[in-house]
């Protein structure tokens, strides 16, 4: 084989490429010989930790990925659950961590483009966006550029390709100094019997190739970057990360929407990481077939490609189409009516084989199965921390009482992680498409479903995404409970039902056996916690190797919950709506404040055992949330989560479009700091004109529930037993501290707002 | 029937269209901007917000050479009703049909959220639902809507009472103006008074719990006027 750009090829280029000396001899088992240099980047890609799992897959096994609504679980290019009358939500949250440090913008936008074309490779009309991003402190200038450059990437795709972003969450935290993470969710709607699936089945089908042309950029992003440690060489990577063209994306949604209405399209998949490798192996690979391809017919923007690039290029907005037979012509004629190029690349085959062939020289010829579904896995060596007790200390009596709960209180609204993401969320269109009945800022967003031909249906979809990073960095088992139980809840918040998970695994370099662990112990609890709240598992993402000069992130399993509301007329919110109004404390907070922002912000520690989550009455509480709503015996239902009930109070007091203050008392003998800024889970505050219907529902569910006060006023009053005075504070005044957290720190930094 | 034209790009085009169709009850279709003619019983015409050809020159600058536009223009020239919103009034900038540019928002950044228009002019085609001085909460989602005009434009544009929707505070009074647009001016309509562009979006504000009612009294207005059989003195 003497193809252009082909080169000898051995361990040592293997190495470079970086494969194991174990993966080295495995490919030439599997060859019988030495592998060329395209077929080197193939193993190099498809084996990589980002493409095969490797690390995680023995782990992922054990989670819970069946149930009733369940229509697609993970291996696809998305989960789909059914929600009723013959429709599907489809959804999956991936990251995009290692090209957005490097170029912020770019770097998220893409990957807002590379999750659009998971969810409509499936038949879907992408409906809804959340983001999941964080960041080193913000007082760090080079973060301040990194929030703006990925808010603005994350705003230019979404606006411009007209899918609502709705909610989302932001963390600012040194342990994310070298390594930002970025996870894009979506979620599209889609008729269930029309879910189109990225096989290549058929022998003879033409396999088509449609979008944009194929240059020389993203080479590697995906496998090599976002699969190894940063350090110097960091900056030299640019040119791995791929550049995004959200116009390109719309007119290829809608014209791979309208040809998914008809039947011409048999399988379907995006070229994402690993581009036309990844896309045609997979697609071979789920159907148990072979693709023979001629990278000559490729479309390309850049003169003399070699075929190891034309096969790893990661540009962007691509589609791999596996197509009726005899109807190919129809189906370009789809993509050329929207002004995009589709031209057919080649045929199915049933030998099991992909062969590529390049001016006249076969490039590329190897088995499907033993580089795809049979790639390597690893048992990884995995170890406790030592100094995971040293951080789990913490003696509560040797932790000085808040002083002036008030400056408390003021300084959490301050702190950026708690304060308004306003500035942040503004930069999206959250409206378009006509469906966000609530917007971002609220518990979860709620966005209402309809049909493919427009007709509004009375079904919403709940979404939510959370995860407390330093919860999982004290124990990560219980931190990643805690992220499930939140997400959900949070999607019980409206009324919902919480449905199915996703989850984006972020974790630091699983070559060591400490991160490993952590690695295990999360999806040990991601199971655990999705298995007790039936919320199963149906999609995700891992990423691994966010790690800089050997300092890794804090564990981060971000979790993002779909709920189903119906009818959504009947929904509750997140602030108070009027005065005189009983408010109503649903679950017990305990006396505890390990692992909480007061005792970060205040005390400057970050310690204690996390606070249980009893999984139990968490799924008891969500039932209780879905009746009351139904029923009408609540309009306002607020999780207690980060800075605890203050936190929570203050947010029902000022979210709404008017400020109301709230008179309440408590009779806990308990220090006033760890009922007031405590993070008990499974809290909720909740508001009803009445509260009897409520308190006896919570009864007969067996949820605890107590009246602690009233709505009212322009002050937001707690008293502890005996009267005495615990917080007052004016509403007017929070709302405002509140507000200016984000902007006043970039307004410091010297750069516009 | 109401025509809302459909341009590769376009992000409210079915938006505008369920609105008209759902909510208004009227026969609302979309038209490919490939098309050289509008449907024959085109009463109205709409022009959506979005991205039209990615918005990659300027905003709206490739749109207006599209096919349609030149029967747009024909349309607008005898009088037809025609509204642009958001990216559609960026179009009818470009093309001349409306006077005064669109440019980038004065913090440069792209800004969705609710704001308050006042009805400075409550007339057919477009107003004729509200009362002058009312204050309508609408949804803005862009990140070039500063409208811009020369002082002498702006003063003609008063004078002649084609400053149909300004920025105000939930009062009405000053303030609440996102972009820093010239005047505080929000929508614009031509001297003829048939073409109307505003940067707010009425067709995400149709229904209560969804973004409120208030652009239903834009849109309403307008199909009171088409069903009235309204033309231009």
């Amino acid at each position: 084989m003497s193809a252009p750009g082909e080169r000898p090829v051995d361990l040592a280029l293997a190495r470079e490429h970086g494969l194991t000396e174990d993966e080295w001899r495995r490919i030439l088992a599997i060859l019988g010989r030495a592998p060329s240099f395209s077929e080197l980047g193939v193993f190099s890609v498809m084996w990589s930790e980002h493409c095969s799992y490797k690390s995680s897959k023995r782990h992922l096994r054990g989670l819970p990925t069946r149930g009733e609504h369940v229509l697609q679980g993970p291996g696809e290019n998305a989960g789909a659950v059914a929600i009723g009358d013959g429709l599907a939500a489809v959804f999956k949250i991936e990251s995009h961590n290692h090209p957005s440090y490097i170029e912020p913008k770019q770097g998220a936008a893409t990957g807002v483009g590379g999750i659009l074309r998971d969810v409509f490779t499936m038949g879907a009309r992408p409906v809804a966006s959340l983001d999941s991003i964080r960041f080193g402190p913000l007082e760090d200038p080079k973060h301040q550029h990194l929030l703006r450059g990925v808010v603005e990437g994350i705003g230019h795709y979404g606006n411009c390709v007209g899918v609502a972003t709705v909610g989302g969450e932001t963390t600012f935290h040194p342990c994310y100094r070298g390594n930002i993470l970025v996870n894009a969710f979506n979620l599209g709607v889609v008729e269930a019997d029309r879910i189109f699936l990225g096989h290549a089945a058929g022998v003879g089908n033409p396999v088509i190739y449609a979008g944009s042309r194929t240059g020389r950029d993203g080479i590697h992003g995906a496998s090599l970057l976002a699969s190894a440690e940063f350090d110097e060489t960091t900056e030299e990577k640019r040119p791995t990360v791929q550049v995004g063209d959200p116009f390109t994306e719309k007119c290829l949604i809608e014209a791979c929407l309208e040809l998914m209405r008809g039947d011409d399209v048999v399988g379907i998949q995006d070229m994402g990481a690993a581009g036309l490798t990844c896309s045609s192996f997979e697609m071979a690979s789920r159907a148990g077939t072979g693709i023979e391809m001629d990278l000559d017919l490729v479309p390309q923007r850049a003169a003399n490609l070699t075929p190891y690039e034309l096969l790893l290029s990661e540009s962007q907005e691509r589609m791999l189409l596996v197509a009726r037979a005899g109807r190919e012509d129809a189906v370009c004629e789809v993509f050329r009516r929207w002004g995009l190029e589709a031209v057919v690349i080649g045929r199915v085959t049933g030998d099991g084989r992909m062969r590529v062939r390049f001016r006249g020289h076969t490039v590329v010829d190897i088995p499907v199965d033993p580089v795809a579904a049979s790639s390597p896995e690893l048992d990884r060596p995995a170890r406790e921390p030592a100094d995971l007790r040293e951080r789990q200390k913490l003696d509560l009596a040797g932790v000085a009482p808040e002083e002036d709960p008030g400056a408390a209180l003021e300084a959490l609204l301050d702190d950026p992680n708690l304060g308004s993401k306003a500035w942040i969320w503004r930069q999206y269109d959250q409206l378009v498409q006509g469906n966000t009945i609530l917007r971002p800022g609220g518990d979860a967003a709620l966005v209402r479903v309809k049909r493919d031909d427009g007709t509004p249906t009375a079904k919403a979809l709940a979404l939510a995404v959370d995860c407390n990073p330093r919860l999982c960095w004290l124990d990560p088992r219980a931190g990643t409970i805690a992220a499930v139980a939140e997400a959900a809840r949070n999607v019980a918040c409206t009324g919902a039902r919480p449905l199915a998970l996703t989850n984006c695994l972020n974790f630091g370099n699983p070559e060591k056996p400490e991160i490993m662990w952590e690695l295990r112990e999360a999806i040990a609890g991601l199971g655990e916690a999705a298995e007790a709240l039936g919320t199963p598992v149906v999609s995700g993402n891992v990423s691994l190797y966010n790690e800089t000069h050997g300092v890794p992130i804090y564990p981060t399993p971000t979790v993002a919950a779909v709920g189903l509301l119906e009818p959504w007329q009947a929904h509750a919110v997140s602030h108070f709506t009027a005065s005189g109004y009983a408010v109503v404390l649903l679950g017990e907070p305990r006396e505890d404040l390990a692992g909480s922002a007061w005792l970060a912000v205040r005390r400057g520690l970050e310690a204690g055992v996390p606070p249980r989550v009893d999984l139990a009455h968490e799924k008891r509480l969500h039932a209780l949330l879905a009746r009351a709503v139904r029923e009408g015996l609540l309009v306002t239902a607020h999780d207690v989560s980060l800075g605890g009930l203050a936190v929570a109070l203050a947010e029902a007091c000022f979210s709404g479009p008017a400020e109301i203050g709230a008179d309440l008392r408590f009779e806990d003998r308990m220090r006033p700091d760890a009922l007031l800024f405590g993070e008990t889970p499974g809290v909720v505050i909740a508001a009803a004109p009445d509260a009897e219907p409520l308190l006896a529902a919570a009864r007969e569910m067996g949820v605890p529930a107590r009246a602690v006060g009233r709505t009212g006023g322009a002050r937001l009053r707690v008293r502890g037993p005996g009267g005495a005075v615990w917080l007052d504070a004016e509403v007017a005044r929070l709302r405002a501290v509140f507000e200016r957290a984000l902007p006043r720190r970039l307004e410091a930094g010297g750069g516009r707002p | 029937m109401f025509a809302v034209v459909q341009f590769p790009g376009s992000n409210d085009d079915r938006d505008m269209a369920f609105a008209l169709k759902c909510v208004l009850g009227v026969d609302a279709r979309l038209v490919w901007h490939a098309e050289t003619a509008l449907p024959a019983g085109t009463q109205a015409v709409l022009l959506p917000g979005g991205f039209s050809y990615g918005d990659y020159l300027r905003c709206g600058a490739m749109a207006r050479f599209s096919p349609v536009m030149a029967a747009v223009r024909r349309f607008a020239e005898a009088g037809g009703p025609v509204l642009g919103t958001c990216n559609g009034f960026q179009v009818l900038c470009e093309a001349g049909l409306l006077p005064g540019v669109l440019r980038r928002n004065r913090d440069l950044h792209f800004v969705c959220d609710f704001v308050h228009v006042r009805v400075e002019r409550a007339a057919p085609p477009f107003t004729s639902r509200a009362a002058p001085g009312r204050v309508l909460r609408l949804p803005v989602k862009h990140g070039e809507g500063a409208y811009t005009a020369s002082p002498e434009l702006l003063a003609r544009l008063e004078a002649n009472g084609q400053v149909v929707l300004r920025y105000c505070g939930p009062d009405g009074g000053p303030g609440g103006n996102p972009n820093g647009s010239t005047g505080d001016v929000a929508g614009i309509r031509n001297e003829a008074g048939n073409v109307l562009g505003l940067m707010p979006h009425p067709e995400h504000a149709v229904e209560a719990a969804i973004g409120g009612r208030d652009g239903a009294l834009l849109l309403g207005s307008l199909v009171d006027a088409v069903q009235a059989g309204w033309t231009p003195r």
